[in-house]
């Protein structure tokens, strides 16, 4: 079946199977390595994507659920190539992340987090990552990230 | 042991645009069909082969079955709308808090974004968090097929665990949840605070006017083969007056109605002792200090 959709601005058509994750698609067809497969199953948040500003598990989505007025948003999306955007500023700064796996996915989770809630207390930021597990257990410092990159907003505005 | 996850299975996939036409899709295909609401249920039980189909039925492009709607007879909560938008509904938060404070300690921020209201009833896990808030409300099902529609009281729409009154041809089209006067509150309590299923859920609902109780309704989750009322509780604090000690006794009660399993969440004793507990505590939240 065919798919059309928007990937990070661009106007994406492919042909897909109807059995295909978006994830797998995302992955294996349109080469966007930074969503990661970790539990294929809803469970960790490594294939998190924004769908439409919204945090979602790609894994649990079919590519051919995808409209063509459908927004989806990769950690490639953030940034021009070569750059980064303030939010994996604020997680290099901070050492948000140490095996890298779940990376991808805290990152899209703080920026829908810090686009509708751009000051979030510490109890809000662990509310908004419930769903994203680390398996490095390094939360301290990605909280330490969120928090940062929500300054750096702030003060670049 | 459930096995793990593999790719999806071959299957036909289906995005009606009607509720009309996916009515029909459903005649024809019934049991080798299923619908795909959110999808955070579906897709790993297929991808573990615990179900099969196929042809997988999108319910996602018809906008009819999602939205809420304050109406004469109620609250009208669409099949499709996603639990984040209950959630986040002023008129839901007004009418039906509980079924907003159940939502809020569900799955994780990133599941409610995709779960739906049908999803969660119909996939019919005793530990489904949004039932004993809607037990506790007296809220009504409608089902609707080709051949015409149903309403059915929540009461009666669990039948077992993943089994409901649902026919094989029927779409879960709306709840309806009557608008009354009265208190209500919803506990759970899991392995870890977020992002875990219930080893207990309860909900209660009760008017207490003149320092007594009326109208009481009790409802647990996970601990029987659905989600249950706690009908003796409820009868032994009818007319009652609203204090602790009537509620710590009528609690005890819970007791001889559920019926517990082990499993690799809790064992059957703690489970029954937590269903006194959480009943104990949603109680007190309503008439503990009267």
């Amino acid at each position: 079946m065919k798919v059309q959709f928007k990937l990070n601005g661009r106007a994406i058509t492919e042909e897909v199977e109807d059995y295909e994750t978006l994830l797998d698609f995302l992955r294996e067809t349109l080469n966007v390595t930074s969503v990661k497969k970790g539990c294929d199953e809803g469970d960790c948040g490594a294939c998190t994507i924004l769908l439409n500003g919204k945090p979602v598990r790609s894994c649990l989505l079919l590519a051919v659920q995808m409209r063509e007025k459908d927004e989806v948003t990769t950690v490639e999306g953030l940034s021009k190539p070569g750059e980064l955007s303030v939010i994996q500023e604020a997680f290099v700064e901070k050492y948000g992340f140490q095996c890298g796996f779940c990376t991808p996915g805290m990152i899209l989770t703080t920026k829908a987090l810090l686009d509708v809630n751009p000051r979030p207390t510490v109890e809000e930021i662990k509310d908004q990552f419930e769903g994203n597990l680390c398996r490095c257990t390094g939360y301290e410092q990605i909280i330490e990230s969120v928090l940062r990159a929500a300054e750096l907003r702030a003060n670049r505005r | 042991m459930e096995a793990g996850a593999r790719p999806l299975p071959k299957m036909d996939y289906a995005s009606p645009s009607s509720l009309k036409e996916a009515l029909e899709l459903l005649k024809k295909y019934k049991n080798k069909a299923r619908l795909l609401s959110g999808g955070t249920d579906l897709i790993p039980k297929m991808k573990k082969r615990l179900v099969t189909a196929e042809v997988v039925i999108d319910l996602n492009r018809i906008p009819k079955l999602a939205g809420i709607e304050l109406r004469k007879d109620g609250l009208h909560i669409g099949g499709l709308t996603r639990l984040t938008e209950i959630k986040e509904s002023r008129v839901v938060r007004e009418k039906a808090p509980v079924l907003v404070q159940a939502i809020g300690v569900m799955a994780c921020p990133p599941i409610r974004h995709r779960g739906t209201m049908a999803g969660n009833l119909c996939t019919a896990s005793p530990a489904a968090d949004t039932a004993p808030p809607l037990l506790v409300l007296n809220a009504s099902i409608r089902l609707q097929s080709a051949k015409g529609k149903r309403v059915v009281p929540i009461k009666e729409f669990f039948q077992g665990p993943q089994k409901t009154v649902r026919r094989p041809d029927e779409i879960l089209t709306e709840v309806i949840i009557p608008i009354q006067k009265g208190s209500s509150a919803f506990m759970k309590l899991g392995r870890r605070k977020a992002f875990t299923l219930s080893v207990v859920s309860a909900a209660a609902f009760a008017r207490v006017r003149g320092g007594k109780f009326e109208d009481v309704r009790v409802a647990l989750g996970a601990v029987a083969p659905t989600p249950i009322r706690g009908r003796k509780v409820e009868e032994a604090l009818e007319g009652k007056e609203a204090n602790e000690q009537n509620i710590a006794q009528a609690a005890e009660l819970i007791k001889g109605e559920v019926k517990p399993i082990s499993d690799l969440r809790a064992s059957e004793e703690y489970r029954r002792e937590m269903s006194v507990v959480l009943t104990r505590r949603v109680l007190g939240q309503i008439g503990g200090r009267g």
